[in-house]
C-alpha cells in the first residue's frame, strides 16, 4: 500500500532525508538510532501521557461549531488545540522531545523560534524539568514579538538574538544548528515544527500525533464515525497539520486540505505560499519545497501571522502537495483577519492568526451539508491582540 | 589528465589552502585574488560560492556570504568570471558551497561547467558522503572532479573508512567541533585527535580546516597532516586591507 508517513531514510516520497553537514552526523545519528525505541518505552509512553493530561491539559476538546456550522450549512468542528497550556499545540511536542532529551541524557537545551510561540513551549519544559534554554530568535523578530520574549525570560530561558541573514525565523534556525555544531554532546535541539533533517520531521509528527489520536475517539463519540471527510488545518512548517492528519494520512475516505498564508496575495513578492511559490530545494538539512531565487538563494517570505512565515514546509506536506494526496489553499491576510474576528463573535472563540488562516477556507470552499469538516484550532489569540487590534482599529 | 589536485597531493612539503568567498569584498575580486594567491604561493585555492543561509559557518564567512549576494553574486556570474582562469592560473582550484544552489544550477550542468573551466574538485558540506555514493558519485568522476569530505572529531572511525573509500583526493579534516571561524591555537583534545587520525593510515591525505589563523596554527594543524586551509582569517584580513594586502598576509603563515 501507498503510503505518505516517511520510510526508514526519512524520505516522504522523493522529499525529505538528511542534508547535513558532517559536523552534524554524530548528533542527528544517536537520535534516528534511538528515537523510535525510546517512544515505544513503557515508561517514556507513561511519563508522556500523563503530562500530556495532567499538564498540557488533554485531550482537548472536539467543539461542535453550531452557529458557524449553521452560516455555512456543512457540520463543522474545531479541535481545540488552543486550549493547550501555553496556548498552541508546539507544546505537545515540545513535552515530547524534553522526555526525549533526557533519556539520551541531555543537559542543556536549544531551540529557535519565530513568533516566540515555540520559543516559549520550550521554555516552558525546560523550566519544567529544570534544564538549562537557549531560545534562538531573530533580532527583528525580538523586535516585534516582545511579550514573548518577556515570557520566555520569566520561564528562565536564555533569548539569544540572530544577527546572521534576514535576522528572522530562518536565520534564528540557522543560529540553533551553529549552536549544535559546536556541542554536540550534551545538547539536545528541539526543532519547533516537521522540519529539519531526519528524523525530525517524523519525530515531530509522532508526538503531535496525538491530535488526530484523540479526533478519531472523540467522532466516534459524537458521529457514530472515526472518519471526517476533511481534516483542515494551517501549514508553517506543518506540525499542528501533521498532528491533525497524521492517523488519516494513508485512509483515502478522509480528505486533507491544507492551508497556506498568502500574505498580501500569491502575486505580490510579500508571501509565504510554499506550494504555490516554492520549488525543490534544500533547507535546514531537508529536501522540500522551498521559497528561493532562481539561483537557489533562499527568500524571506512574508504573512501578517509570524507562526506561518517559514518559507519551507516539511517533507511530509511537499508530498502531500506534489502526489495531490493534500488540497492546498493558500489564504491572504486580509481574509485570515476576517476569519478571526467572525470565530470571536459567532462562537466566543478567539484564534491565533495562524488558526484564523484555517478557517478562513469556509468562505472560499464549499463543502456539502452532510459533510464532516474538522478544522484543527492550533492556537489562541492572546498573542495576536495587538495584531488584532492595529488591524481592526479595536 | 591526472587531477590537478592528486599532483599538487604528491609534491613534497606541506600545503597551504586558502579559502575566500567569491564576490568579496567586491564583486569583481575573483579573478585577481586568485592570481594573487598564486603569485604568492598558496598551493590551492577554494572558491567560496556564497549562500544565503550557511549553516556550517560563522559570523566571518556568513559576513562575507551576505555581502557578496549583495554584491549581485550568482552561480552564473562567477562561472563567467572563471571562464580564463586556466590561462593565467595553475595551482589546483576547488569550488566551495552549499547543495541548494548547486541543485537549481542543475548537479549535472553543474559538474560540467566546472570541467570547462578547470575546476579539480568541490566541497559540499551539506551533501552527505552516504547521498553522494548513492546518487551523485558516477556523475562526478565522469566530469574529472574530486569531491571532498569533511571529518570531524566526533566522526566514528567506521564512518572515517567509509569517507577514505569514497574519497578520491583528500579528506578535510575538521579540526574541532565548531562552525568555521579563527581560534587562537590547538589545545591537547585536537592534538589528540589529530594523531588518532594518523595513526589510521588512510589511503586519502588530509588537510586541516576551521580555525587556522596563522603560522603557529598552521605548524600544529600539519604536523601530522599533509595541509591546512585557511578561511576566515583570510577573510578579516581581506575585510581589513583588500586585495593589495595578499601578499602581507601569506608571509605571516610561512
Ligand atoms: C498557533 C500556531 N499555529 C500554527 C503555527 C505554525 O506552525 P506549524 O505549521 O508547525 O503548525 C504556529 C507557529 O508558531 C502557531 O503558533
Amino acid at each position: 500500500m501507498k503510503t505518505y508517513q516517511a520510510d526508514e531514510k526519512g524520505y516522504y516520497g522523493e522529499f525529505g532525508g538528511a542534508f547535513i553537514p558532517e559536523m552534524l552526523y554524530p548528533n542527528t545519528e544517536e537520535l534516528r538510532q534511538n528515537y523510535i525505541r525510546i517512544m515505544q518505552e513503557p515508561s517514556f509512553k507513561e511519563e508522556f501521557d500523563q503530562l500530556l493530561k495532567d499538564y498540557v491539559g488533554r485531550p482537548t476538546p472536539l467543539y461542535f461549531a453550531d452557529r458557524l456550522s449553521k452560516k455555512y450549512n456543512t457540520k463543522i468542528y474545531l479541535k481545540r488545540e488552543d486550549l493547550c497550556h501555553t496556548g498552541a499545540h508546539k507544546v505537545n511536542n515540545t513535552i515530547g522531545q524534553i522526555l526525549m532529551a533526557k533519556k539520551l541524557g541531555k543537559n542543556r537545551i536549544i531551540a529557535e523560534t519565530g513568533a516566540g510561540q515555540h520559543g516559549v513551549a520550550t521554555a516552558t519544559v525546560c523550566a519544567l524539568m529544570g534544564i538549562e534554554c537557549i531560545v534562538y530568535m531573530g533580532e527583528i523578530d525580538i523586535a516585534r514579538q516582545a511579550p514573548n520574549v518577556a515570557r520566555m525570560k520569566m520561564l528562565g530561558a536564555e533569548v539569544r538574538p540572530a544577527l546572521s541573514g534576514s535576522r528572522t525565523l530562518k536565520d534564528a534556525t540557522n543560529e540553533a544548528i551553529r549552536d549544535w555544531i559546536n556541542n554536540p554532546v550534551d545538547t539536545h535541539y528541539i526543532i519547533g515544527s516537521v522540519v529539519g533533517p531526519h528524523p525530525y520531521p517524523d519525530m515531530v509528527a509522532r508526538f503531535q500525533s496525538v491530535i488526530s489520536e484523540e479526533i478519531k475517539w472523540q467522532l466516534k463519540e459524537k458521529e457514530g464515525r472515526e472518519n471526517p471527510d476533511y481534516v483542515v488545518a494551517c501549514v508553517g512548517g506543518g506540525s499542528n497539520a501533521a498532528g491533525a492528519y497524521y492517523h488519516y494520512l494513508d485512509n483515502p475516505d478522509v480528505g486533507i486540505i491544507a492551508v497556506e498564508a498568502a500574505g498580501k496575495g500569491i502575486d505580490t513578492g510579500e508571501s509565504a505560499a510554499t506550494s504555490a511559490l516554492g520549488k525543490v530545494g534544500i533547507i535546514h538539512g531537508s529536501k522540500t519545497l522551498l521559497m528561493q531565487t532562481g539561483d537557489g538563494q533562499i527568500t524571506e517570505p512574508y504573512s501578517i501571522s509570524a507562526g506561518l512565515d517559514y518559507p519551507g514546509v516539511g517533507p511530509m506536506h511537499a508530498n502531500l502537495f506534489t502526489s495531490g494526496r493534500g488540497e492546498f489553499i493558500s489564504i491572504t491576510d486580509d481574509d485570515a483577519m476576517n476569519a478571526g474576528l467572525l470565530l470571536s463573535k459567532m462562537e466566543g472563540i478567539i484564534p491565533a492568526i495562524e488558526s484564523s488562516h484555517a478557517l478562513a477556507i469556509l468562505e472560499c470552499r464549499k463543502f456539502k451539508p452532510e459533510d464532516i469538516v474538522v478544522i484543527n484550532l492550533s492556537g489562541r489569540g492572546d498573542k495576536d491582540l495587538n495584531n488584532y487590534i492595529e488591524y481592526f482599529n479595536l | 589528465m591526472a587531477n590537478r589536485i592528486n599532483t599538487k597531493l604528491k609534491e613534497d612539503g606541506k600545503l597551504l589552502s586558502i579559502y575566500f568567498t567569491a564576490g568579496y569584498p567586491k564583486l569583481a575580486d575573483t579573478v585577481e585574488i586568485i592570481q594573487q594567491l598564486e603569485k604568492n604561493g598558496v598551493d590551492m585555492i577554494e572558491i567560496g560560492l556564497p549562500f544565503s543561509d550557511p549553516l556550517a559557518d560563522g559570523p566571518t564567512i556568513q559576513q562575507s556570504s551576505t555581502a557578496a549576494l549583495k554584491n549581485g553574486m550568482t552561480t552564473e556570474i562567477l562561472f563567467n568570471q572563471l571562464k580564463d582562469i586556466r590561462k593565467s592560473v595553475s595551482i589546483p582550484l576547488i569550488i566551495m558551497g552549499y547543495f541548494n544552489p548547486m541543485f537549481q544550477y542543475g548537479v549535472e550542468a553543474f559538474c560540467k561547467k566546472c570541467q570547462e573551466i578547470g575546476i579539480d574538485g568541490l566541497i559540499i558540506p551539506d551533501l552527505p558522503v552516504d547521498v553522494y555514493h548513492e546518487e551523485y558519485q558516477e556523475m562526478f568522476e565522469k566530469y574529472g572532479l574530486i569531491n571532498v569530505f569533511l571529518i570531524t572529531p566526533q566522526t566514528s572511525d567506521e564512518r572515517i573508512r567509509f569517507i577514505d573509500s569514497v574519497s578520491n583526493g583528500f579528506i578535510y579534516m575538521v579540526s574541532s567541533a565548531s562552525v568555521t571561524g579563527a581560534q587562537s591555537g590547538f589545545g591537547d583534545e585536537q592534538q589528540t585527535y589529530f594523531h588518532r587520525i594518523a595513526d589510521m593510515k588512510l589511503d586519502n591525505p588530509q588537510i586541516v580546516g576551521f580555525g587556522i589563523s596563522n603560522s603557529e596554527t598552521f605548524e600544529q594543524a600539519t604536523k601530522s597532516a599533509k595541509g591546512a586551509i585557511i578561511g576566515s582569517a583570510f577573510i578579516k584580513h581581506l575585510n581589513g586591507h583588500g586585495v593589495d594586502g595578499i601578499s602581507a598576509f601569506t608571509k605571516t603563515i610561512r
